[in-house]
């Protein structure tokens, strides 16, 4: 296979390098059911898109240096101003101000506690997360909105408080860098790659 | 938003009444690999065009605006998909517009259309759905579906919508289930019942005589939901024909059929759960702030409303459709229902969103008996039967469809022809299924309105779809 699709931006323009899609022949589908008769055909597909964080790439940069970033909105007109958001918005949804960022990882760190989670069983195709997931939605004191992650460590229970850790090594710069263990876990069970 | 102004919270208007003429809808099935998505719309509009007795040649030449449903391109790998529809169905070179609002994009289609005529701008519009799910693998499917989550910030989260969702049925069933055996048995009786409806339709895809044992014992997709719990993945076609007064009346002249008024209603609410932020709960036209004083007090933990366990987009479709319509209670003033049980849970957590029981205590609809075509605790008429099409549980999801099919089942029952409809010996036999000896009509007998929800994914988009026989009217028109 020759070089699998990667990007980089310059002068504000994508510049591509090697292959972003894998072209494979249809097969044919028939009925045995009805004399083996055409009934249609299989469509391989292969393609890597582009993605940008736009506003939000601070906070996936973040995870991978350890630290979770929320945003506040500081507008002095704003009916809400103050109002600190986790997940992180770019913009205020009440004034459509822009936030500021706030590094949130102590208050993450001592005052997180599980709202509610769930033990799914199954996965998507393209799922990298170990099965079963546990789905874990974090409540922070003083934040007005629920993150949604993954324990990595630990029972879910609602009420329990929970500890963030980071994919430092080997980042994926994705939502997945970000994950929780429950209190009085040690170092050494953390998944590959993750840190306190 | 949190706090919502006079100008947010005006009860909608129509500038003229609106009719449902007629409906119609192909079979649903998990895979109909035998027929390509526009055979399925064209088997609804012909059964539609069959209901008045009009040919499909003379239905179409009502139709001046087209409104096509259909969620995921990505699934049917069809950008466009509607022109296709529209072009098979030979109704070129009338505007036509596509409505994607996720599983609620039956009930979106429908508004879209509703207003249409509402304006004035069309005398008669069609509303067809469509979902085309099986040309992709089960977990390549569920995939897809996670791809109606936050892209950067739930997806890559095992690429699984059920998870996104269990975990706001994992509020609920911990703070007003309160982890009680009997209340899981309650959620498995809303699976025992919408399979067995699902044995009268011939047109439903999972059909099954099970007991609460059974669904109790079916795979766990996500404690406490398990396998019989969950909608089914479906494909097929629905419609619907909506038209002014004096048109309709025309078109349904050489028929029994009587055209129904039509209101719709939407709410929404944000794709992230993560992003609800606690607010007052709005109330409905039969609900007051009192009966919500001591919530927390029964159900510690229920103080953030809407929180993981209430749908703020089906309390917002209800807040304006029922005071559009002119409902205060719904279970004194509907006679039939049918809602969007995604999951047995979240059929019990719409309960309450749309105010036939207060929050807190869904579960009492089913333990009552009210929900059932008879109550089987006092084998008498139920008082508010829900979902006897067999609902997403029994009888299909076909997403963009579903709306519209649950549109097209009140309709029968207003009508009063649900029996001839689902007993049709005709559809048993083209849809090879068999009819089971103890085939039962669920026709409501003397229903005159009804009510149908249409929600999609953790509550983004919800539509309420009221329908009443126009001799039955709550409200005179203003
Ligand atoms: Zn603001």
């Amino acid at each position: 296979m020759s070089l699998y699709g990667q990007a980089k931006v310059k002068n504000w323009r994508y510049k591509l390098k090697g292959n972003f899609h894998f072209t494979h022949s249809p097969s044919p589908i028939r009925n045995v059911d009805d004399s083996n008769h055409l009934l249609g055909i299989t469509k391989p597909r292969h393609m890597i898109y582009l993605h940008s964080y736009g506003g939000e790439a601070p906070f996936f940069e973040a995870l991978s240096q350890g630290k979770l970033l929320g945003t506040r909105c500081d507008n002095p007109d704003c009916e809400y101003q103050g109002t600190l958001y986790q997940p992180f918005r770019i913009h205020c949804p009440d004034c459509l101000a822009r936030c500021t960022t706030v590094d949130m990882t102590d208050l993450a760190k001592t005052k997180g506690y599980i709202h509610t989670f769930m033990i799914c069983e199954r996965a998507g195709a393209f799922n990298t997360l170990d099965k079963p997931i546990k789905f874990v939605n974090i409540e922070f004191e003083g934040v007005s909105t629920i993150l949604m992650s993954y324990l990595s460590v630990g029972d879910p229970k609602i009420g329990k408080r929970v500890i963030p850790i980071f994919k430092k090594f080997d980042p994926t710069y994705t939502i997945t860098d970000l994950s929780w263990v429950v209190e009085g876990t040690t170092e050494e069970q953390l998944p590959h790659g993750f840190c306190f | 938003m949190i706090k919502f102004t006079e100008n947010q919270l005006k009860t909608p208007k129509f500038m003229r009444p609106v009719y449902l003429v007629t409906a119609g809808q192909s079979k649903f099935d998990r895979a109909i690999p035998e027929k390509k998505t526009e055979e399925l719309c064209v088997d609804a509009l012909s059964m539609a065009a069959e209901l008045i007795n009009l040919t499909p040649a003379e239905l179409k030449g009502y139709i001046h605006s087209c409104y096509y449903g259909h969620f995921a391109d990505h699934f049917g790998d069809q950008l466009l998909g509607e022109a296709v529809i529209h072009d098979r169905l030979g109704l070129d070179p009338l505007g036509n517009i596509g409505i994607k609002t996720g599983g609620a994009t039956g009930g979106s289609t429908l508004w879209e259309a509703a207003k249409t005529v509402a304006s004035g701008y069309s005398d008669c519009v069609l509303a067809m759905g469509w979902e085309r799910m099986d040309e992709v693998p089960t977990d390549e499917g569920n995939f897809l579906i996670s791809c109606a989550a936050d892209k950067d910030w739930e997806s890559p989260l095992g690429h699984i919508y059920t998870g996104y969702y269990a975990v706001m049925a994992q509020r609920y069933w911990q703070i007003f289930g309160k982890e009680e055996e009997s209340f899981r048995k309650t959620l498995a009786e809303i699976s025992v019942k919408h399979h067995e409806y699902a044995r009268m339709n011939p047109f439903a895809q999972a059909p099954m005589k099970i007991t609460v044992e059974d669904v109790l014992n079916s795979p766990v997709v996500a404690y406490p939901l398990r396998v019989l719990d969950c909608c089914l993945m479906s494909v097929g076609a629905a419609c619907a024909i909506i038209a002014d007064e004096k048109t309709a009346m025309e078109m349904a002249k050489n028929s029994n059929i009587k055209p129904l008024r039509i209101w719709v209603t939407s709410g929404s609410h944000t794709l992230r759960p993560a992003d609800r932020r606690p607010m007052d709960i709005p109330l409905l036209p039969h609900e007051t702030a009192e009966i919500y004083q001591d919530l927390e007090e029964r159900f510690p933990g229920s103080d953030r409303y809407p929180g993981f366990s209430g749908f703020l987009g089906a309390r917002m479709c209800v807040y304006y459709g029922y005071r559009m319509a002119g409902i205060n209670d719904p279970t004194e003033d509907l006679d039939v229902i049918e809602l969007h049980d995604a999951f047995t849970i979240s059929d019990i957590q719409t309960y309450e969103d749309i105010g036939i029981r207060p929050y807190g205590q869904g579960r009492t609809y089913v333990e009552s008996g009210d929900c059932y075509h008879t109550n089987p605790k006092t084998g008498q008429p139920g008082k508010l039967p829900s979902n006897l099409s067999g609902g997403l549980i029994g009888c299909m999801h076909a997403v963009g469809a579903t709306g519209i099919m649950q549109t097209f089942e009140i309709a029968n029952h207003l009508w009063g022809i649900w029996g001839d409809i689902h007993g049709d010996e005709k559809h048993w036999k083209a849809f090879r299924r068999e009819k089971p000896a103890d085939w039962t009509n669920l026709q409501v007998e003397g229903a005159k309105r009804g009510l149908a929800i249409s929600h999609a994914g953790v509550g983004s988009h919800v539509t309420c779809t009221i329908l009443m026989d126009p001799d039955h009217l709550l409200k005179a028109d203003s």
